[in-house]
């Protein structure tokens, strides 16, 4: 359980982070989506007792992170979003090192680690030196090191940029598995697609301020007014564009001529939505299928961050 | 203490270390130099002199020669090996991560102090036996190294802990390592031309050759003070001079007990932000 509140971080006069007011559960996975800039690294630091709040309090599983740092640090993993290794060290000694830090003993450490490498896909490399390991590598190996102490909350920053598409997908299915062993997760990215697939809730924020928060369909319904409607057509194009140019909820009809579908925005509801299908069954035009496209996230979030920069 | 040294930091450290294989040629070459040295002074000077002897008085020369050059060995090495002990690690962005483990900031603290003189340390003991050769020849009492070597860990510690200060409060290695020797320069070489200053201030004003601003600059200084502890007669005439008692080893160790105190309280509050903006 995360609660923040009111948190605002501050450089001179501009607002890295605006008063922040989040709450997540317990056991969920949390996406925390933004442009580059957005403050989504600022508030992570502020999480993992590496940055001072200018003002605001957050709580990590009921302890406050300003007056006890030490104990939060317990309680989470922390994977900065750039991070270095040692040099001259292997994979092993990294992940026992870090062991150590979190003061397990000796014989605990001996049997994690070969636990943990085998769950981020590193066992083969356990004895190559740390430093000359690749990116993607490094990435799953800090977030072996993140899971050391086995916390309750993992806080990851981009977990997943500069890795490739397996490694991606990789990622997701350790992320899964940590989710299904009952941790609480926050994640960032700025690639909407990614987190949504495996996330429970979702906050966009965008220049410090929290624009949206809920579950990702919510997200996507609260966000968009507008959907993409696309009604293929046998013969006839030019009286079926007249028929819908009519309709006030239309705008922005495109033929797309090749697979013989018209696409447009609209504005109402279902129930509108409805009676404009029946009315244009009604004139007669050749309707094939009607059907709303599935909008990408993507598009969603390029509209809210735009939206948010012309305010 | 078995706490203490199961310091995650420390053994991290000395292991990468000595894993180097140029640590053990560095003490190989310390220690095979350092044989020449002596065995090459003995046999010169017992030549030169004709008798096939190595009088006790050569030997105390050859004494005090070392302990001077291993003096100069600590001044200049240690600022080296602690200065980026910190701020090495915010350059390689290895810092962050270390934060957010369960380790105290002292604990962290030390460990870095720790491992990075421990190099030195060892140059120290192990060539122990070949500087100890000496009073074999006689001119050196036992306790008299046992003194001197107190007295080089005092002095490792300190500077080691200056170091590790300047390199947590500074973000940059190179700037720390400019402040870490600046600091070593002004305990030596400024301290000791005050020093000079002021006795020959007061010998042209009072006619006497010291004032207790002298006793000052003479007692933080290390190179004086390792005068007096090679030759305790030294000592006693300070204490005339100056009017005051106290040995100069003893003021020494105060001093330097408290810049170590200083640094290390100052690198342990420093480290991590505080979190707590109410305080
Ligand atoms: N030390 C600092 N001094 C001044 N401004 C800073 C400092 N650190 C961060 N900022 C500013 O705070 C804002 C938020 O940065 P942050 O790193 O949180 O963004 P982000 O959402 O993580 O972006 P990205 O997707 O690029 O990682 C940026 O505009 C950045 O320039
Ligand atoms: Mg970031």
């Amino acid at each position: 359980m995360i609660e923040i509140k009111g948190l605002t971080k501050k450089y001179g006069s501009f607002y890295a982070l605006k008063d922040l007011n989040l709450s997540i559960e317990e056991g969920t996975v949390f996406g925390f989506v933004g442009a580059n800039g957005a403050g989504k690294s600022t508030t992570f630091s502020i999480l993992a007792t590496l940055l001072q709040p200018t003002s605001g309090e957050a709580w990590i599983n009921g302890i406050n992170i300003s007056l006890h740092p030490h104990e939060v640090r317990k309680q989470i993993g922390y994977m900065p979003d750039f991070f270095g290794v040692y040099d001259q060290l292997k994979t092993e000694e990294y992940l026992d090192f870090y062991g150590a830090s979190y003061g397990l003993d000796a014989a605990q450490r001996a049997v994690l680690i070969p636990k943990l490498l085998e769950l981020v896909n590193l066992s083969s490399k356990r004895n190559d030196y740390v430093d000359l390991l690749s990116r993607g590598m490094k990435q799953r190996l800090c977030l072996a090191r993140a899971l050391i102490h086995d916390p309750k909350v993992l806080i990851l920053d981009e977990p997943a940029s500069g890795l490739d598409p397996r490694a991606r997908v990789e990622m997701r299915e350790i992320l899964r598995e940590l989710k299904a062993m009952g941790k609480t997760i926050l994640i960032s990215s700025h690639i909407l697609p990614e987190l949504a697939e495996m996330c429970d809730t979702l906050g966009v924020i965008d220049s410090g301020e929290l624009i949206a928060h809920g579950s990702v369909q919510s997200i996507q319904e609260k966000l968009q007014s507008e959907k993409v409607i696309s009604v293929k057509l046998t013969g006839d194009y030019i009286e079926a564009i007249r028929f819908f140019e009519n309709d006030p909820l239309v705008s922005q009809i495109t033929e797309i001529q090749d697979r013989g579908i018209l696409q447009f925005l609209y504005k109402g509801t279902e129930h509108d939505q409805l009676d404009l299908l029946r009315k244009a069954m009604s004139a007669g035009l050749p309707i094939l299928a009607f059907s709303e496209e599935e909008t990408d996230l993507e598009d969603v979030f390029m509209e809210i961050t735009k939206g948010a920069e012309t305010l | 203490m078995k706490e203490l040294l199961a310091n995650p930091v420390l053994v991290k450290e000395i292991k990468l270390r000595f894993r180097n294989i140029k640590s053990f040629t560095g003490l190989f070459f310390y220690l095979l130099i350092m044989g020449i040295f002596v065995f090459g002074f003995i046999n010169l000077t017992s030549s030169i002199s004709g008798s096939g002897f190595f009088r006790p008085e050569e030997s105390f020369m050859l004494f005090s020669m070392l302990s001077y050059i291993q003096l100069g060995l600590i001044l200049f090495i240690t600022p080296g090996l602690t200065a980026g002990t910190v701020s090495s690690e915010r350059e390689k962005q290895t810092l962050n991560i270390l934060l957010t483990t369960a380790q105290s900031s002292f604990q962290i603290i030390f460990g870095k102090l720790l491992s990075s003189i421990a190099f030195l340390l060892l140059l120290l003991v192990s060539g122990l036996p070949i500087y100890s050769m000496v009073f074999l020849y006689g001119g050196v009492a036992p306790s008299q190294i046992a003194s001197i070597f107190l007295f080089y860990f005092l002095t490792l510690l300190v500077i080691g802990a200056l170091g590790v200060m300047y390199s947590t409060l500074l973000r940059r290695t190179i700037v720390s390592m400019i402040s870490t020797y600046g600091t070593m320069i002004f305990l030596t070489a400024v301290t000791g031309f005050f020093l000079i200053l002021s006795v020959s201030l007061s010998s042209a004003t009072m006619g006497t050759g010291a004032s207790p601003l002298s006793y000052f600059w003479a007692c933080i200084n290390p190179g004086v003070v390792l005068l007096t502890l090679l030759e305790p007669g030294f000592s006693d005439e300070i204490a005339q001079m100056t009017g005051i008692p106290l040995p100069l080893w003893v003021s020494y160790s105060i001093f330097y007990t408290l810049i170590f105190v200083g640094a290390i309280w100052l690198s342990v509050t420093k480290l991590r932000v505080n979190m707590n903006k109410y305080r």
